[in-house]
């Protein structure tokens, strides 16, 4: 047995320091499905507690929708339960293949190859279609996925200040020798919530003849005017050469991701992706499920509507409520705290009236930027986003932090 | 070399300090005090080559040697012609 005493002794110490720093992460375990309304355990043998959803990517409630669980159900009895296999060996199935075929419809580009996540598809697409004599060139604030990607390929790697265009620009005059450069960015960001200013990106790209690779996990669904995503919102359908994006959120929400964009990039990443090569198809019931959302998706705008109306009455009556808010126009609102601490204690009093909302801090976000990130769903009705409401004002309340501003908030409790 | 010490310092503010950040000096430790990452370390290893006329060959450009404004004027000199 080679984990002796000395090593357990090394990990206890540095889970003990995670706790003294306030920072230790607890899973809360959830007795219901996925919903607005959830009952859960926490902390772990506490009775059950019915609360608001707060936190969820269920953005257009389609989680436990049950036109989806009635696909999912007959795509169970038709396919089975699981594949045994990769992709490519006998993992493929018809709708696998239908599938491909309906996001690529959706997103408006010209192919997709599903992977078994979008962590996955970023895992893989950088490698696949780039090489040593290239440059990937990333938005500072890239979802850690994104940067697994990029540290997994052999390219040159660099990055610009977020969402500036200016420094992007003179990043691709630097790079200017490179054989391929890539152009990198969130089309929706997750911890912040604003958008990649995908228009002057694509005008970018095309003056320096870059590719330009978004992903649009937090975007897919419901942003733009019929929820294709973040290039429906900045008017570039069809101009974006990678879009990857995640099953796992307002698609859905089971699992699954992938890369829709130019063919013969997808191709090379059916040929050369290691997460597509090595790693199990997507389950047909998921599959099953996916095809029924997007057929929803196809039939009306009415849950991204919804959405919409809901992210904006939420956003207005935080601000009301004399909130620090991220500005933006999306369903992720973070409310900013700044210090960890104080995110975590927040979270736990917002649970104790009856909201679920996570604290994130450091390294999730930048350090000193510690915040409650809160996500609205078509799921929610006004009820909901009125309770959650009045649960942080209390709280904000409590903690004196209404009507502060930031530089006051770091006064009273660090950065 | 100060004039060289000076325009790395002015890239690194310009290029990776937040506003209203603590000031750095010739000795802050650049990438072990998390001001640098090691990806962006790239683009300050491409803009010495270019603005210098010069090639640092990549295994001499290390987290170490790009650790501080002294470090990396140390190392630019080694190949200044």
């Amino acid at each position: 047995m080679a984990y002796n005493d000395k090593m357990r002794a090394l990990y206890q110490e540095q889970l003990e320091g995670l706790k003294a720093a306030g920072i230790f992460k607890q899973e809360r375990y959830i007795h219901s499905p996925q919903a607005a309304d959830i009952e859960v355990e926490f902390p772990e043998g506490s009775s059950l507690r019915k609360v608001i959803n707060m936190c969820a990517n269920n953005y257009l409630g389609l989680s436990s929708h049950p036109d989806v669980i009635k696909a999912a159900h007959e795509g169970l009895d038709r396919r089975g339960y699981g594949m045994s296999s990769v992709r490519f060996i006998c993992g493929t199935q018809d709708i696998h293949h239908e599938l491909e075929k309906k996001v690529t419809e959706f997103l408006g580009t010209e192919g997709t190859l599903l992977f078994p996540s979008c962590m996955d598809a970023n895992a893989g697409v950088f490698e696949a279609v780039l090489t040593k004599d290239d440059v990937m060139i990333s938005d500072r604030l890239v979802h850690a996925s994104l940067i697994d990607g990029i540290r997994l390929c052999s390219a040159m790697h660099d990055t610009f200040k977020h969402s500036d265009m200016a420094h992007l620009e003179s990043k691709l005059q630097l790079h200017s020798d490179k054989r391929l450069k890539m152009v990198i960015t969130d089309g929706v960001f997750s911890m912040d919530g604003d958008t990649a200013k995908l228009d002057e990106m694509v005008a970018l790209s095309n003056k320096y003849e870059a590719m330009l690779l978004v992903d649009d996990s937090h975007a897919s669904g419901f942003i733009g005017k019929t929820g294709r995503g973040t290039h429906e919102k900045c008017g570039v359908m069809g101009k974006i050469d990678i879009i990857t994006t995640t099953f796992g959120k307002a698609l859905g929400g089971a699992s699954g991701g992938c890369v829709s964009g130019r063919k013969e990039l997808v191709e090379m990443c059916r040929q050369k992706a290691r997460p597509y090569l090595f790693s199990n198809t997507i389950a047909p019931v998921v599959v099953a499920g996916v095809l029924k959302v997007l057929d929803i998706l196809n039939a009306s705008t009415e849950g991204r509507d919804k959405l919409e109306r809901n992210a904006a009455y939420w956003r207005k009556g935080l601000t009301d409520a004399g909130f620090v808010l991220k500005e933006g126009d999306t369903p992720i609102v973070p409310v900013m705290l700044f210090n960890a601490k104080l995110s975590q204690d927040v979270s736990r009093a917002l649970y104790d009236e009856g909201v679920y909302a996570v604290g994130f801090f450091f390294p999730v976000v930048p350090q000193g930027q510690a915040r409650i990130r809160t996500q609205i769903s078509a799921a929610h009705e006004t009820r909901h986003l009125d309770k959650a409401l009045d649960a942080f004002t209390k709280v904000g309340t409590k903690f004196n932090i209404l009507g502060k501003t930031k530089q006051e908030i770091i006064e009273m409790y660090g950065n | 070399m100060d004039n060289m010490k000076d325009m790395i310092l002015k890239y690194v503010i310009e290029e990776y300090m937040e506003e209203g950040g603590d000031p750095i000096s010739y000795d802050t430790p650049l990438i072990s005090g998390g001001i640098v990452d090691s990806f962006s370390m790239v683009s300050l290893k491409r803009f010495l080559e270019n603005k210098l006329k010069i090639s640092i060959p990549d295994d001499q450009a290390t987290p170490e040697a790009f650790d501080s404004v002294n470090k990396i004027s140390d190392l630019v000199k080694r190949f200044v012609k």
